[in-house]
């Protein structure tokens, strides 16, 4: 049987992670699924918590007034989805809308900030994880602003 | 003497439209058979054709169609301008000029036997399509098919039902990306560099072939390298204003290579000094 902490240990996202800390996390985690179609979290509300996804697909949308939503962004199998718990004002900047049977660990975000003030080891452990992932998404925005397949 | 003549390669061969398919809003392939009706072209998948619009002028177009259907050329055209344009809007039953096919192809033989990854951003999949036809149709000769294809938006995705045919087929893995997807988009959205990811390779035992606009290759080469292809191991077609299509004109020259007659595909180990020059 997959425990929970085995999940998070196998997460690319937390891979080489010490067992130790893995279990600090185990504590602030949660087994959660979504529906095709239902949203994850919506733009303003309070980021509590943030998803290592283990399937199914979400889309980052951004509310256009007057229009539809825009999707700016998909997250899949091995991807982390929000890091708005981690920063005040620690609200959604983005809507997340499950396109697909969606399952994931949810990891209460409060619970782990206490843990990673507590824990400095902890708290450095996972701020470089999240920079890796705010690097290469600042990347891949920059490249979709470049409008790669434009003709020159 | 006739043969003579069919070989010279400055000697236009007209052809006729036998049919125009629109694929997106500005974008059309064209199938064109040989106005005699007697003669076939072969050619290997990466090559291209000079294509004469007669009125207007001649373009350099990457053949797109199956290597193994010698009676048909088949060209995917994007209209961006006053020639492209009067190409994609030819009807059925006229008649163009063409020369070729000229150019080194994509390195297929080197291929064999081990895994093939195709990078496309927007029209650079039409290059590459021979290619994939190549590989499904001699399945046993290659190892996986990993083809990464990105495009602006869902409505921009060339050979959308190919596509979906493909991946379907043992070994091969097709994913599709879009930079701004709508509503009505289930599919993946980010450029094409974020498929990497997902895509099940093999690097140590690849080759990766990569074609779309320059800007959207020198990422795509930087995620393969970092995913442990060699840069001999990655192969880049290349676009310059070819005209003669054999070396002797110098429009199309690139650093100390003639994209025409060296290319248009090279080793990225070859290309990856002149890419990073401003305005070459």
């Amino acid at each position: 049987m997959e425990t929970l902490e085995r999940i998070i240990a196998e997460h690319p996202f937390f891979q080489g992670l010490e067992s130790y800390y893995t279990g600090l996390l185990v504590g602030c985690g949660a087994n959660v699924r979504f529906q095709p179609g239902s949203y994850i979290f919506k733009e303003g509300e309070e980021a509590n918590e943030f998803y290592l996804i283990r399937s199914g697909r979400v889309a980052l949308e951004i509310f256009a007034p007057q229009g539809k939503p825009i999707v700016i962004e998909t997250l899949e199998e091995g991807d982390i989805l929000g890091w708005s718990w981690l920063l005040p004002p620690y609200l959604w900047k983005f809507h997340a809308h499950a396109v697909q049977d969606t399952r994931a660990i949810a990891l209460d975000g409060k619970c782990l900030r206490t843990k990673c003030e507590q824990n400095h080891d902890l708290g450095y452990e996972v701020l470089k994880r999240f920079a890796q992932i705010m690097e290469r998404r600042l990347e891949a925005t920059r490249m979709q602003l470049l409008d790669v397949y434009a003709v020159r | 003497m006739a043969t003579a003549v069919l070989d010279d390669p400055m000697l236009t061969h007209p052809h006729l439209v036998r049919n125009v398919i629109k694929e997106t809003p500005d974008t059309f392939t064209l199938k064109l058979e040989p106005e005699d009706g007697r003669h076939g072209t072969s050619f290997r998948p990466g090559q291209f054709s000079m294509v004469w619009v007669f009125g207007v002028g001649g373009l350099p177009i990457s053949i797109s169609g199956d290597p193994a259907e010698r009676h048909q050329l088949v060209y995917t055209v994007r209209s961006v301008g006053q020639a492209t344009n009067a190409l994609v809007t030819q009807s059925v039953g006229s008649a163009l000029g063409v020369r070729g096919p000229f150019g080194n192809g994509w390195p297929l033989e080197a291929a064999r036997g081990r895994d093939v990854i195709v990078v496309a951003g927007g029209i650079g999949l039409a290059p590459l399509r021979p290619v994939i036809y190549e590989v499904l149709k001699h399945r046993e000769d290659y190892g996986r098919l990993v083809v990464l294809y990105g495009a602006r938006s869902p409505r921009d995705l060339l050979y959308r039902k190919e596509l979906a045919a493909w991946a379907r087929h043992h070994e091969t893995q097709v994913l599709i990306t879009v930079d701004y997807g709508g509503m009505s988009w289930r599919g993946h959205v980010g450029v094409v560099t974020t498929l990497f990811k997902y895509a099940r390779l093999k690097p140590s035992n690849s080759v990766a072939m990569v074609c779309g606009p320059e800007i959207m290759m020198r990422f795509v080469t930087r995620e393969l390298e970092a995913h442990g292809l060699s840069r001999n191991e990655i192969y880049l077609s290349m676009e310059r204003n070819m005209k003669c299509a054999i070396g002797f004109c110098g429009h199309c020259q690139y650093g100390p290579y003639f994209i025409c007659k060296d290319g248009p595909v090279f080793r990225y180990e070859q290309m990856k000094p002149l890419l990073e020059k401003y305005e070459l």
